[in-house]
């Protein structure tokens, strides 16, 4: 195997800008590795929208934002080169890369630089310790999108979802559009983890209730899961004995939090902040280890892919100015005087003064058009005047909430190969539609099958445009 | 279908004795109510091969657990099986415990558990660096180990079914009935799934021992099914005990240990719970956790509990009867029973399988001895213990060895394919977790799934549907129909 200047471990949204960036910064020789059989990460998965509004200037989903990030990374980076399949066993603080994959066997690299990219995990039931049974139905929502998604794999028809983060709140939605039925979104803080906008889109939209200060106290059934029962917690979040109610269901997803996943970096020596669950970083996104550097959900879990992609460049560029001698930090500075990052922001549900007045003229509302999810007034005049809006989008978003509400569709269809097997690539309608049409275009989507090939962008049916490609 | 020998139970102990069959020129039928084997006791519990020095000397139980922990390095080394001679302590708080040793020290000696030795705090504090220091002395026992239980019962069926067993799954035993003299054979086993007879039967049924004798005698015993729960913790947990930590046993039984396991994570548990229902519920309980959280923490202070990546419990065969019962049963010449192999059962069960083939032998049934053509060895491929010389090695040889798929245990494409190919095919998720060790880490197997599923549609061929696929016992179906395929 050939020797690398910089090698970058992981091809989602993190690698994908790194690579780009380090090639951009005038490092000629970089190795991207991923693991998967093609670049993107989690984003594949991911079909919903609300991506790229940062970094693209425009609203995508997930398989569409990782489709950008590869063309960038091609118009961009064209000399970086890239092995897929492959699977990185162990680095070394020297930043040797010992890794394998079926074509070259089990192989090693040297790099004079490392950039880990290898993004988070969920916490799966174990790290909760719920007691009860251990049926079939219990799973993270995480790898249930990517039954759902990527397989077209139905998980479950009667479904609870556990925690409130953002991956939770869009399965919910996922599973209603496939037919299931969302019990309950159940969150032990007394306010949600997700974004707001994804309270409003996901569970509000819908009908899901979402019960705060609550958890999940024990699992019922012996091969597949048959219900739950439901505690109350108090402000340390301890079960109040005797507040204990059922719900019957055949799934429980689980979205409870993500974790760094730094099993490759702690094996090198890379030191980890117990706090972010990521390495200590210079300002220059450096580790503790000279040359090892680090961005994404790999380094902290972020909220937003726009985020991970604006870190990423600017490890891939300090990465780039380690590698020619012009590094700004140094690995002590990752351990004397480590960058900060910011915590959750945590916005409790709390009604403004406004709302609490309780004028039955006036309409409250989340923003659902951005990640920052505005808290909107909406008084009910001719014409209606709406307050709390950061942006003029804000006020058309809210006008139109109350006047004829429009969401977009994210979903999947069936895709008849070639050879006859069926396939499935992500769709979403093309553009806005009226809210009450969701389900409409979800089941004439859903009972429809199209045939390969298609690209990204290409119009499946009436108004729906495919979001990934065979 | 007629057979020489049908052993009813495919746990430890009944793979066991099938393994221990496989020189001997018979027809053996191994069966089993559920999809697998190892599906009772034997893949939950704490995973020790205990030394010996706990049953009473001149019990059955003391001869087989010595005679057992003896034969698992060799035992293990010819499956394959993950195996580790680590010791054990048992740890004293108080003078009356340090008392307690001494008749521990003086039990194992009298049973020939060799080179036991009891240690002081210095003396535990260098063997054992994460031990609290209220610890006053140990009983420090260097025959005791670690193994994967499921993987020694796994290896010992597969080898006794390439060498010509038979193997019959989902075949819940429903009646044992003598035959007319004169008929092909003596006995008839109906079960949900057919009958098959046989001249000899053999009852290996963990915790329906006593259901399953009732079938042919009124039972002079009786299973107190007692429930044990556990946390297992992530490998990266920061206490990294070296041999299995006891502490001093009780009437419930020997107490909260910590021990690692042979996978490299570290176990905490069980407690002690007689069920009165369902003697195969196996739930874990908010009270009995906190128990063993609590318990555990007198032995290792700083255990890390965040780092757990799964609870669960299992279910110990316990009885009335203060030792093994393995017999052919009173008045009913050709039926053999292993009952009530509670705790030391797993570390004897190598010497249980031997037991009780000299017990067919004493009973008049014909063990004609094979003319070789015999092997009971099993190689498997492990690849995360390999260096990295043999990985390159094996992965020039076969590319499949190159695609890791469980990313928290280094599982090989290879190994899984291995698994599903193997001579008992797996019939669910966890059947190849407990076959390539997939799923077994920090993520639970988040990753690896939906590669696995997809590997065993592949293996279905062109009727597969996911609706078929299982996380574990039949009825644990993973997927649902999608609305467009209900209606179509």
């Amino acid at each position: 195997m050939k020797n690398y200047d910089i090698v970058v471990i992981g091809g989602g949204p993190a690698g994908l800008a790194a690579a780009a960036s380090a090639f951009e910064n005038g490092c000629s020789s970089v190795l991207l590795i991923e693991r998967d059989t093609k670049l993107g990460g989690i984003l594949n998965q991911c079909i919903h929208n609300g991506f790229g509004l940062a970094h693209f200037g425009e609203e995508l989903t997930g398989p569409e934002y990782a489709h950008r990030a590869m063309e960038e990374l091609k118009e961009k980076a064209p000399g970086v080169d890239v092995l897929l399949d492959t699977f990185v066993m162990e680095i070394t603080p020297e930043k040797k890369i010992y890794a394998m994959n079926k074509k070259d066997g089990y192989f090693e690299i040297s790099a004079k630089a490392i950039i880990l990219a290898m993004g988070c995990r969920e916490k799966a039931r174990g790290a909760l310790a719920i007691p009860g049974t251990r049926p079939a139905g219990v799973m993270t929502a995480g790898l249930a999108q990517h039954y759902v998604n990527m397989d077209g794999f139905m998980v479950g028809r009667k479904v609870v979802i556990l925690g409130s983060g953002d991956i939770g709140l869009i399965m919910a939605r996922r599973m209603m559009l496939e037919g299931a039925k969302v019990l309950a979104c159940i969150e032990i803080a007394p306010q949600p983890g997700g974004l707001a906008r994804n309270i409003t889109q996901c569970l509000e939209d819908y009908g899901i209730p979402l019960y705060l200060s609550q958890t999940i106290t024990s699992i019922h059934g012996k091969e597949r899961l048959t219900g739950i029962t439901v505690s109350k917690v108090d402000s340390k979040y301890q079960v109040i004995p005797g507040t204990e109610w059922d719900i019957e269901c055949d799934t429980l997803l689980l979205s409870c939090g993500l974790i760094p996943e730094n099993e490759l970096s702690r094996k090198a020596g890379v030191p980890i902040d117990p706090k972010t669950g990521g390495p200590f970083a210079s300002e220059a996104l450096e580790t503790g280890i000279s040359g090892i550097f680090a961005c994404g959900n790999v380094l902290h879990v972020h909220d937003l892919a726009d985020n991970v992609t604006k870190e990423a460049i600017k490890a891939g560029k300090a990465a780039a100015l380690y590698v020619s001698g012009e590094a700004e930090t140094t690995s002590k500075d990752a351990i004397e005087n480590p960058k900060v990052f910011p915590g959750k922001v945590v916005k409790p549900l709390n009604e403004s003064d406004d709302e609490k007045a309780e004028d039955e003229n006036v309409r409250h509302m989340t923003c659902i058009i951005c990640p920052r999810g505005c808290r909107l007034s909406v008084k009910l005049s001719e014409p209606p005047v709406v307050t709390g809006n950061g942006c003029p989008r804000g006020e058309e978003y809210a006008i139109a909430e109350v006047t004829h509400p429009m969401r977009t569709l994210t979903t999947t269809i069936r895709v008849r190969n070639e050879d006859g097997t069926l396939g499935r690539v992500s769709v979403k309608s093309n553009g806005e539609i009226p809210k009450e049409e969701i389900f409409n275009l979800a089941s004439k989507v859903h009972h429809t099958i199209i045939n390969a090939p298609v690209a990204v962008g290409d119009e499946v049916l009436p108004g729906v445009v495919a979001t990934s490609g065979t | 279908m007629k057979y020489d020998i049908i052993i009813i139970g495919a746990g430890v102990i009944g793979t066991s004795i099938a393994y221990n069959l496989i020189p001997y020129d018979v027809s053996v039928l191994l069966l089993d109510k559920n999809n697998d084997v190892a599906m009772g006791s034997t893949r939950a519990n704490s995973a020790i091969v205990h030394a010996g020095f706990d049953p009473k000397p001149g019990t059955l139980m003391a001869k087989l657990n010595v005679e057992g922990c003896a034969l698992y390095e060799e035992l293990c080394k010819n499956l394959s099986v993950p195996y580790k001679r680590c010791g054990s302590v048992v740890l004293a708080f108080s003078d009356e415990e340090k008392a307690l040793l001494d008749e521990l020290l003086d039990r194992g000696n009298k049973n020939g558990v060799p080179d036991l030795k009891i240690l002081d705090q210095n003396e535990i504090r260098e063997l054992e660096p994460c031990v609290s220091e209220e610890a006053l002395a140990a009983l420090y026992a260097p025959s005791a180990g670690i193994v994967s239980p499921w993987e020694l019962c796994l290896a010992q069926a597969e080898v006794f079914v390439r060498n010509g067993g038979t193997f019959i799954g989902e075949s819940e035993v429903t009646g044992i009935s003598k035959n007319e003299e004169g008929a092909d054979a003596k006995f008839t086993v109906t079960t949900n799934n057919g009958a098959f007879s046989a001249d000899t039967v053999i009852m290996a049924c963990g915790l329906r021992s006593d259901k399953v004798h009732e079938f042919v005698a009124e039972a002079d015993f009786k299973i107190v099914p007692t429930r044990g729960e556990y946390f297992l913790l992530d490998k990266c947990e920061a206490v990294k005990a070296n041999t299995v930590i006891f502490q001093c046993p009780n009437k419930d039984g020997k107490g909260i240990l910590v021990s690692p396991t042979v996978h490299g994570n570290l176990i905490c548990g069980p407690t002690a719970e007689v069920l009165e229902g369902d003697p195969e519920d196996t739930a874990t309980t908010a009270n009995m956790l906190a128990v063993v959280k609590e318990k555990a923490m007198k032995s290792v202070k700083n255990i890390s509990w965040r780092d757990n990546i799964r609870n669960f419990s299992g279910v110990r065969a316990n009885t009335n009867i203060d030792d093994f019962i393995i017999r052919e049963i009173p008045d009913n010449k050709g039926i053999f029973e292993a009952a009530g192999i509670k705790s030391p059962g797993l570390a004897s069960s190598p010497a249980i399988g031997r037991y009780m083939v000299g017990l067919l032998k004493e009973g008049g049934v014909s063990l004609p001895e094979k003319n070789g053509g015999y092997d009971m060895t099993r190689k498997t491929v492990h690849f995360r213990y390999m260096s990295n010389e043999e990985r390159a090695e094996l992965v020039a040889k076969d590319p499949a060895y190159g695609r890791i798929v469980c990313r928290c245990e280094g599982v090989t494409e290879g190994e899984i394919r291995d698994a599903i190919n193997s001579p008992i095919p797996p019939k669910s998720l966890d059947a190849v977790k407990r076959r390539a060790g997939t799923g077994m880490g920090r993520c639970q197997g988040g990753f690896c799934g939906p590669r696995i599923v997809q590997m065993l549609l592949a293996k279905q061929g062109e009727n597969a549907t996911p609706l078929s696929i299982l996380q574990d016992a039949n009825g644990s179906n993973l997927f649902t129909s999608r609305d467009e395929e209900v209606e179509s």
